[in-house]
């Protein structure tokens, strides 16, 4: 099916239906239960799964397959969303076109800064790429304000030409759509206790997603994802076997960049504004997270990362001492009150501490991300079922 | 002539804070082979410091003086810092006011302590794990730093006065010739650059001519070879990790007066501290002080308004916002081995 | 005229000469080893011939083209494969996908942005990376990782990646250096399959005696950074000069 081969086959429909279930998924508990908190089907949250699962889907592309390790990606995803909003203001409030800018931009911007770090690699490379992202950051905070409205950021205003579409009389903002079809519509659907939520933005997200996880999924099992992987493993060899690494890499690089400016674009597309906050290198720290806590170098594990720790800043962030209180309110008081002053730092205002935390302990015990994880105590577990059972001796093929 | 002195006295304190950084960054990663992304954090932590020790100093006593009111006609409530009441008025007083030298005494073994943890605790098992491992563990690192001093101090710059003594301005014109007041500058500015000097030329003193120096700059050209001769020269490194943490921490302790620390400022100086390095060659100590404090010259430079209107018609205006970055990536391009670089190392 | 030109080249670090005026000359079909005392120089004239060093004067040229100035997968595509003194191998990808690699650069040059071909897709490229590991007697490791094979393994690993170019020239860098006696013999004689199966022309630099009498049809002695003689096999063994070249050092 799709030029995939069949287990490749069952993991892109397995992914496709979760994807398109997500509300139902995401939504487990009813509405009016104490666990309704812990939901992360509204529209808002499910979108930014899917978006950031495109960003570390590139991400992983550059990554997981290369192991070059950039700092400057965030700065594409910024310049997306410029793009973006650019396009809302001048042409008109469609997103397709906004979203080709998106690519386009970022694309070009990519091939750029590639083109000059990528003529060095290891940390020399990680440290270009932080030049650059720290020196877009500035451009696009204080140097090229008329272009991205500085601190502000840049919105959408009623006096915006937007040629294409027909003069807007209503006196409001108008609303991104595809087609006339509103971004921000939402259908809800009241079954029992439950509310589920079905937004034309996260289902348009959602097909973007599917579409570049797709697409990474062939680069995957293509010959030039073969020789991404080798350039990890070993630059040496594959110029002494007659390959030359660096177009391979800047190739990778921009097909990252571009899924940075698509996530970008849609970014802008749900809730139209670009800040420069978005490009500064931290926040690309969040993606090479979403990454390596996932897996880098595997296919499932970037959409798993990005959607675990988005769900999880959205949760922890929610959680205040009250919430805290209510969760230990069976125990003895001074109980209570030890447990509510240990979490305490780590939730709410606190999710970054956490952030940095779960970096330093994903980076030292499981570099090899969850999926890795998952592998291992699935072979442990097939391993003891095998000797146990002492009959099969035969092994089968790794791939 | 006045304004391209000031201009150059301006980036000195600049250069002099990532030169100091950078040096340090340039030791851990000589010896150890180490990219230390928590860098920045150490000399964050060095400037809370400074905080924290203006917070024990002023630790109080109320009392009430029934002779005088306050607006709501209660009796007034009088403050008296502890150190005032068992060293006297007039030296508590001034222990108070010269907070931040002695903070750079209080700060010297707590940045050695950290130092020392951080490496036998952490950095030691990244010896044999990829630069990008490194460089992420000490990213987090550097996070959790962050958040923590945020978490304790506020998100807000906290200020530390200079001592009233150095807070004023020196007239440094009047000595070269230049009328009274053109070329006047912050004393404690001086202060850091002259305290800078010191510290850049006692490490550089340490290494060259102590039989330790010796070691750890063998180390640095070949680790291998002098693990061989059996030397322990794992201890020496984690001395040296200390060492290279004290000195980012004294660094934040005085530049205090000049830039009121907060939570962000380790990230701040992180960057422009790798851009320093890159620049003056991976793995040169000299080469770490010279870019030092000619990319901060270069950066007071550019934002002189001449140079800025001048570039402002090449539509570059802030080019002062970015030149640093501009600087580095040109250098790194056309001398990959940054100024004084070593042929050969990192070089692909 | 041989396969393989080396003239007048010189090369200098500082205040030592490591090469001073090297001329060899390669004949096709053949093995040339060229040996000599630590320190002679062998390493510097080999990095020389694959694009890492330049020399100071001279001329590398291989089938009338010259080599000078080429980037090691520039010099690679001309038909010049390399065998490393410590295999270099992809470590971290499958012995199958470590062989398919060269096939797919000897078919598709430098570079070639296939992102959507499915690598299953290329029958013939998988029969003959599946020939390559059949020749070399690996293909019962098909699939395992390429850095859980032993030393002598990853050895015909790495020949087995350079045969799947069909190079014109294979140079051999002390491909028995470190390996025990069985394996070292092992090698040998793939080595000698290899050339009366397919004619390679190939430079073996070694200072292991036992490998080079085995092997070599012309012998080259290097001291000091220059050729003292060359010879075949049976003349070199008793050569005072090429004795007196390694009494002079420890060996």
């Amino acid at each position: 099916m799709l030029k995939l081969d069949k287990k490749d086959a069952v993991t892109f429909l397995f992914v496709v239906a979760i994807t398109l279930l997500a509300p139902f998924i995401m939504n487990p508990f009813p509405t009016e239960s104490g666990l309704a908190q812990f939901n992360a089907g509204y529209p808002d949250l499910m979108q930014r799964f899917v978006i950031f699962g495109i960003f570390a889907i590139g991400y992983n592309i550059l990554f997981g397959l290369t192991g070059y390790l950039s700092f400057g990606h965030a700065a594409f995803l910024g310049m997306g969303s410029y793009a973006a909003v650019w396009m809302f203001k001048l042409l008109t409030m469609n997103v397709i076109p906004a979203l080709i800018l998106s690519i386009i931009v970022a694309g070009l911007f990519s091939l750029l800064i590639g083109f000059i770090s990528l003529r060095r690699s290891g940390i020399y490379f990680s440290i270009l790429t932080l030049a650059f992202a720290e020196m877009s950051f500035r451009l696009a905070y204080s140097v090229l304000t008329p272009l991205t409205n500085g601190e502000t950021g840049l919105q959408i205003t009623l006096k915006d030409p937007r040629v294409l579409d027909a003069i807007n009389t209503t006196g409001h903002q108008p609303v991104t759509s595809l087609f006339g079809l509103e971004m921000r519509n939402t259908a809800t659907l009241d079954i029992a206790g439950w509310a589920f939520q079905f937004n034309v933005g996260y289902y348009v997200s959602a097909v973007f997603m599917l579409i570049a996880f797709y697409i990474s999924m062939r680069i995957f099992r293509s010959p030039f994802g073969l020789m991404l992987r080798a350039i990890k493993t070993n630059q040496t060899r594959l110029n002494y076997t007659g390959l030359n690494s660096r177009p391979y890499t800047l190739a990778a690089f921009v097909i990252s960049g571009m899924y940075a400016g698509l996530a970008g674009g849609l970014l802008a597309s749900m809730d139209p504004l670009a800040g420069a906050e978005r490009m500064q290198w931290t926040a690309s720290g969040e993606v090479v997270l979403m990454t390596i806590l996932g897996g880098a170098g595997t296919l499932l594990g970037p959409v798993l990362g990005a959607g675990f720790i988005k769900y999880f800043e959205n949760i922890f962030s929610k959680i205040n001492d009250n919430i805290l209180h209510s969760w230990f309110s069976f125990m003895p008081e001074s109980l209570e009150t030890f447990f509510t002053t240990i979490i305490h730092p780590f939730v709410g205002k606190g999710w970054h501490l956490t952030l940095g935390l779960m970096f330093m302990l994903i980076v030292t015990f499981l570099p090899g991300g969850l999926v890795d994880g998952g592998t291992r105590i699935w072979n442990r577990i097939r391993k003891n079922k095998k000797s146990s059972s002492s009959a099969a001796s035969s092994t089968e093929p790794v791939e | 002539m006045d304004a391209i002195l000031l201009q150059v006295l301006n980036g000195l304190d600049k250069g002099s804070a990532y030169a100091l950084i950078a040096l340090g960054l340039t030791l851990i990663f000589g010896t150890l082979g180490v990219v230390n992304f928590a860098h920045g954090a150490l000399f964050m932590i060095g400037a809370f410091c400074a905080v924290t020790l203006q917070k024990i100093l002023n630790i109080s006593t109320i009392s009430l003086d029934p002779t005088k009111t306050d607006f709501l006609g209660d009796p007034l409530k009088i403050k008296t810092p502890l150190v005032e009441t068992w060293f006297g008025e007039i030296a508590g007083q001034a222990i108070i006011d010269w907070t931040v030298p002695l903070a750079v005494l209080f700060s010297i073994p707590i940045m050695l302590v950290i130092g020392y943890v951080m490496e036998r605790g952490l950095i030691r098992h990244f010896y044999k794990r990829p630069h990008a491992d490194q460089i992420l563990v000490t990213f987090g690192l550097a996070i959790v730093a962050g958040e923590l001093v945020k978490a304790n101090f506020g998100a807000t710059e906290i200020q530390v006065p200079a001592p009233d003594l150095l807070a004023g301005v020196t007239d440094l014109g009047v000595y070269l010739g230049f009328d009274v007041g053109r070329v006047a500058y912050p004393t404690w500015r001086i202060t850091f650059f002259c305290f800078s000097l010191a510290v850049i030329g006692s490490i550089f003193a340490f290494l060259q001519f102590t039989t330790f120096g010796m070691v750890v700059r063998a180390g640095m050209a070949d680790r291998e070879t002098v693990g061989l001769l059996g030397i322990n020269i794992d201890r020496k490194f984690t001395i040296m990790f200390g060492i290279a943490a004290a000195v980012a921490g004294v660094a934040g302790v005085m530049y205090t007066p000049i830039k009121p620390p907060s939570y962000e400022l380790g990230m701040q100086f992180l960057v422009i501290s790798f851009v320093v390095v890159v620049v003056g060659g991976m793995g040169s100590l000299a080469g770490a002080v010279l870019a030092g404090f000619m990319l901060g010259i270069l950066e007071s430079f550019a934002s002189m308004n001449e140079v800025k209107s001048f570039f402002e018609m090449l539509y570059l205006p802030s080019i002062d916002q970015i030149i640093i970055y501009l600087v580095a990536i040109i250098v790194l391009l056309v001398r990959p081995r940054g100024l004084l670089g070593k042929a050969g190392v990192m070089e692909d | 005229m041989g396969i393989f030109e080396v003239k007048n080249v010189s090369k200098r670090f500082g205040g030592l000469q490591a090469l001073d005026n090297v001329n060899l000359s390669i004949e096709e079909g053949t093995i040339h080893a060229i040996i000599g005392p630590n320190g002679a120089g062998k390493s510097t004239l080999l990095n020389c011939f694959v694009g890492k060093l330049m020399p100071d004067t001279g001329t590398v040229e291989f089938m009338g083209k010259s080599l000078l100035g080429k980037k090691p997968h520039q010099i690679n595509q001309m038909g010049v494969s390399r065998v490393f003194q410590t295999p270099e191998i992809f470590s971290d990808l499958s012995v199958f996908e470590n062989v398919l690699i060269p096939c797919f650069a000897k078919r598709d040059g430098s570079f070639e942005l296939n992102a959507f071909g499915s690598v299953k897709g290329q029958k013939d490229m998988i029969e003959k990376a599946e020939q390559m590991l059949i020749d070399v007697d690996m293909i019962d490791k098909r699939n395992d990782m390429a850095s859980a094979m032993s030393r002598g393994d990853k050895r015909r690993l790495e020949m087995a990646m350079c045969l799947a170019q069909d190079p014109k020239l294979l140079l051999l860098d002390e491909p028995t250096a470190g390996m025990a006696r069985a394996d070292t013999n092992n090698t040998i004689d793939l080595l000698k399959e290899i050339q009366e199966a397919r004619g390679i022309t190939m430079a073996i630099i070694e200072h292991d005696m036992h490998v080079v009498f085995s092997l070599a049809e012309k012998i080259t002695v290097l001291a000091q950074g220059t050729p003292i003689v060359e010879d075949v096999p049976e003349n070199i063994k008793g050569h005072p000069k090429v004795q007196e070249a390694y009494l002079g050092t420890a060996n």
